[in-house]
């Protein structure tokens, strides 16, 4: 079931990237996808994790609150850099807690804290992040967990 | 002609933020506060260099392919850049922390 | 307009290839030169508009994936000191260094 959506996917976007609608090329892309999708299906990489499908619907608002983010922390940052005389920063090593159960989550919350300018996570373990934030501000930012609730977050129901 | 105007705007301040980017990789003090300067350039700047040219492509393939290479340059910095971290911490690289921190050590 | 957008990209990549140049550490190095990277798909994609060529955002997108690829296999090389150690190996390497 995941393998053939997972073609049907692979094979649009083959047309996307190609754009070319001849007979030969057509069946040369359909020869192409169930190369990659037999490849796939032998080294077992289409499972939950790999394939996320089951948080693809909350996806739009996370990413909306990630873009908000970004720009943000992007102008605080120019600021920092543009801003003369000497103490514009006061870089900060901390350790975040990380609520989320499944592996996945536990990347997306890592993924958007470095995506995010001013805080990059140095170290991911099961239950905390270490980020080397910039400012102090961008750090309490990120203890005060405001990012952590905004990550889709599913238990892999196995 | 307003969309022309409007990519103009992207084109120009994504190019700009580029450049504060490149000036901020020489003007913060330490490898991790650079990092942050980089993350700038990589995110915000690519965003508007390729919104201003997916403006300019309007509703077709090649918009198609600026988003992708929005989506691969979106997955691929930040854990570029976490990758970088991770291996300046364990080679033993220590960041210059706080302010009142190092001037205590100075 | 291309051309203005071209020019700041190439300001761009001239400030991080003196990072590049300059960077007092190995990891200085390799951040200007993903940054480097990145903007280099950034110019690809500019320059496919201003030659109107588009073609040449195919190049972009396998740019942008050869970029990270590479940049972490030079991470694997600077941390290990070889491509082809796993995990464990490594971990004894670096112990017998610190021994």
């Amino acid at each position: 079931m995941k393998a053939l959506s997972f073609a049907v996917l692979l094979f649009i976007f083959w047309i996307l990237l190609s754009g070319h609608f001849t007979p030969l090329l057509l069946c040369l892309g359909v020869a192409s996808v169930a190369l990659t999708v037999f490849i796939a299906t032998r080294m077992k990489v289409i499972d939950h994790e790999s394939y996320p499908i089951h948080i693809s619907l909350k996806l739009p608002a996370f990413f909306v609150y990630i873009m908000r983010e970004i720009v943000k922390a992007n102008i605080d940052v120019i600021k920092r850099i543009l801003k003369s005389g000497g103490k514009t920063i006061s870089p900060q090593l901390v350790e975040i807690p990380v609520p989320q159960k499944t592996d996945l989550g536990r990347v997306m919350y890592a993924n958007s804290i470095t995506l995010t300018p001013g805080t990059v996570s140095v170290e991911l373990d099961e239950d905390k992040v270490m980020v080397h934030a910039l400012t102090k501000e961008g750090a309490d930012d990120l203890l005060s967990g405001d990012m952590a609730k905004a990550i889709p977050d599913e238990v892999a129901n196995k | 002609m307003t969309i022309d105007i409007l990519s103009w705007v992207f084109l120009v301040s994504g190019g700009l933020l580029g450049v504060i980017g490149g000036i901020g990789i020489h003007r913060f003090p330490d490898f991790y506060s650079r990092l942050h300067a980089a993350g700038t350039t990589d995110t915000l700047c690519a965003i508007f260099i390729l919104l201003g040219l997916g403006l300019q492509a309007g509703l077709s393939l090649e918009a198609f392919k600026l988003f992708l290479i929005f989506v691969f340059l979106f997955f691929t910095s930040p854990t570029a850049s976490h990758a970088l971290a991770n291996a300046a911490m364990h080679g033993g690289l220590k960041p210059k922390l706080d302010e009142s921190n190092s001037e205590a050590k100075l | 307009m291309f051309v203005a957008a071209t020019l700041a990209i190439l300001i761009t990549m001239g400030l991080a290839l003196t990072r590049a140049l300059m960077g007092p550490t190995v990891y200085d190095r390799i951040a200007a030169v993903n940054m480097f990277g990145t903007k280099t798909v950034l110019l690809i994609a500019v320059f496919a508009f201003l030659s109107e060529r588009t073609d040449l955002l195919d190049i972009a997108i396998v740019y942008a994936l050869i970029n990270f690829i590479g940049v972490v296999a030079v991470l694997r090389l600077v941390e290990h000191g070889d491509f082809h150690s796993s995990g464990e190996t490594v971990k004894k390497s670096t112990k017998v260094d610190s021994e």
